[in-house]
């Protein structure tokens, strides 16, 4: 190979560099800064931390209960909306990826349509529809299923209804793109071959779409353990998940310290289970070569 | 017209509509068992679309198709005694060699040690013993080929399907698969059914081919039937190099007819009973390999001649090719065999030559396409 020239060289740093330093700026040193509030304590200054460092804040996470019942019930609520997300979001994106070229485009625009409107409105739109005079109620009232309004609105029920309505599109989009590529013969070759319609869906089409469900299952999973606005307009007051606690503690409470424990803790339980996903594709893909 | 005497299968009326547009037009076909059947056409012509009926994908929208006596019209694909190879090949990625070619009989449930014997025969007839482990994507285009036929072959089927099968393959290889193909084609007896755009990999492979178009097929017959006997222009077009003269019907008599062509600019020849009558106009055609070129004029008075000019000629080792000027402004194709070891051509560009051949060799396209 040719030596690079000094300015080839610079250039070459430079274009690297530049990801680089903007995980930096914005990744690494905020993440540096909360882990350093984590460790204050609370105190009546500004800013509102001291310059010690204990493990307090976490000692008092691990040994709270509410804490501990509040991750769990996100962790719940944000898995079961991502469950739901995919078996609505699997058909429909199977459906759009077989439809033909000039539909394929109208049906794609449909599933983006709604981020055209503020995310705030949508689920402003929500507690219409599922409060005690809302529309669901009154129609069910009207055609006489039932006789008292049944208490939908601010329970967990309307935050898993929320997060599943919200995140919908990005369970979509990635397990689009993957079934928009699979070779439709894969299928017809497995039904040749003797599969039956739903043999083949799992030999087939379920392994070669695996990339876009994992894609999916994170982008719902991930924000929706951390969504504020939907357990705060749509849950009840006892319906904490833990981005509204975080909030409430920041604000509130003005404990810095302790908000910025939870959102470590966050962070921790979500990069995990990540990390462990990716090596384990790693390791597949090795052992496949 | 040959026919076989037992149709092993049987295709009445097969007929496939997309909305308005007819992509199968009532076909009717009979194809004996261990038949290598070619349905020739370009794209778009229904080819395709004949084929996935046949192993079950498309639903006709009327007609019947019988394997071996039993109409299977109406069968799902996992039930036929049918296999396809793809033109893609279709090969799971996701699955190594071995695992690919298991698949069919997996779904049957077949007991792991006749399975694992008929995996190790299969890997023998297409040699892949050292790729068993290999995923699909460490293999060349060839080799995934070899891997799709053996994993539709395993299941034994009665009739295999083939869509392309040497499309995507280089030339080198193209020419050794098809000969691979027969003698696999041969060894097993199966009858295969194949589609292609590729005239010459129709040619060579096949005991009969269809030629199709427009959902319908124009002709079927024995590759020398329909190179030498093409009824219509679009058959002899599609099929080589053809010359055509448009004429009109002078004499008929027990020997052939005779047709005075203004484009030829003279009365040419053809043997044989055809169904034309007198002042009809009708086309002689003839192929550029049954053209002499000589400088003086031919001897034999019963030789079909006209007078020409060298336009244009290529020297491909093997074969010339020329193009020759009529005296009508015609431009016609001839090629001969070089014979002879010569640093000289024996005819340059712009000599004036006798072009010439045997009336037995002129072709009577009486179908009008």
């Amino acid at each position: 190979m040719q030596l690079l020239s000094k300015k080839d060289l610079f250039w070459r740093r430079f274009t690297v560099a530049v990801p680089y330093l903007w995980l930096v700026v914005f990744f690494a040193l905020p993440f540096i800064i909360i882990l350093k509030i984590s460790l204050a304590d609370p105190i009546m200054a500004r800013p509102p931390f001291s310059q010690t460092v204990s493990a307090d804040n976490f000692i008092f996470l691990l040994g709270d209960k509410l804490y501990a019942i509040t991750y769990l019930r996100s962790i719940l609520l944000a898995a079961s909306a991502t469950v739901l997300c995919l078996l609505l979001g699997f058909p429909m994106a199977y459906g759009i990826a077989r439809s033909a070229p000039a539909v394929r485009s109208v049906l794609l625009l449909l599933i983006v349509l709604p981020f055209w409107i503020s995310f705030l409105l949508r689920v402003y739109a929500w507690m219409g529809l599922l409060n005690n005079y809302g529309v669901i109620n009154n129609s069910l009232i009207w055609l006489g299923v039932i006789d008292q309004p049944i208490q939908i609105m601010y329970t967990d029920f309307a935050i898993f209804i929320g997060l599943t309505y919200s995140y919908l599109p990005f369970m979509i989009l990635p397990l689009y793109a993957t079934l928009e590529r699979m070779d439709h013969d894969l299928v017809d070759a497995a039904l040749d071959l003797g599969a039956s319609k739903t043999a083949a869906f799992w030999d087939i089409t379920w392994p070669l779409a695996r990339a876009g469900v994992i894609a999916g299952c994170l982008l719902v999973f991930i924000p929706a353990m951390g969504e504020y606005v939907i357990p705060y307009l749509l849950g009840g007051p006892e319906s904490l998940m833990i981005g509204r606690v975080l909030f409430d503690e920041f604000y509130f409470n003005r404990d810095w310290p302790l908000a910025s424990a939870v959102a470590i803790m966050l962070l921790l339980i979500l990069v995990v289970p990540i990390v462990f996903l990716q090596k384990n594709q790693a390791r597949e893909a090795e052992s496949a070569t | 017209m040959s026919k076989p005497d037992d149709a092993f299968i049987r295709i009445r009326g097969l007929t496939k509509h997309f909305g308005d547009f007819v992509a199968v037009d009532k076909v009717d076909l009979d194809i004996g068992r261990g038949e290598l059947f070619s349905i020739l056409g370009g794209s778009g012509c229904g080819k395709t679309t004949l084929l996935r009926m046949m192993a079950g994908f498309e639903a006709p929208t009327a007609g019947s198709i019988e394997i071996d006596g039993v109409d299977i019209t109406a069968v799902p694909p996992y039930d036929r005694p049918v296999n396809m190879m793809f033109q893609s090949y279709a090969v799971f990625p996701h699955m190594t060699v071995e695992k690919n070619i298991a698949y069919g009989l997996r779904k049957e449930n077949t007991p792991t040690a006749e399975l694992k014997k008929r995996v190790d025969e299969m890997l023998d007839l297409v040699q892949l013993g050292d790729f068993r482990t290999r995923k699909p994507d460490q293999l060349s285009g060839g080799q995934q080929q070899r891997v799709a036929l053996a994993r539709a072959l395993i299941k034994e089927p009665k009739v295999l399907l083939l869509d392309e099968p040497l499309a995507a393959l280089d030339k080198k290889l193209r020419e050794h698969t098809q000969f691979e193909l027969m003698n696999i084609q041969d060894e097993l007896g199966i009858t295969f059914v194949v589609v292609t755009h590729d005239q010459e990999e129709a040619m060579t492979l096949s005991t009969r081919i269809a030629v199709m178009e427009e959902g319908r097929f124009l002709q079927v017959g024995k590759p020398m039937e329909i190179y030498e006997y093409p009824r219509s222009r679009f058959v002899a077009d599609f099929i080589g190099t053809i010359n055509t003269f448009d004429g009109k019907v002078v004499a008929v008599d027990a020997d052939g007819i005779s047709v005075d062509s203004a484009e030829a600019g003279t009365t040419l020849a053809a043997l044989g009973e055809h169904a034309v009558a007198v002042g009809q106009t009708t086309c002689i055609a003839v192929r550029p390999e049954k053209i002499f070129i000589s400088r003086d004029e031919p001897e034999d008075p019963d030789d079909i001649r006209m007078k020409g000019v060298v336009d244009d000629l290529g020297y491909l080792g093997n074969l010339s090719l020329y193009r020759v000027r009529l005296e009508s402004g015609k431009i016609i194709h001839v090629s001969q065999q070089n014979r002879h070891r010569s640093a000289k051509r024996f005819v340059e560009w712009e000599d004036e030559i006798w072009v010439s051949w045997r009336p037995r060799s002129s072709i009577v396209l009486t179908e009008e396409s």
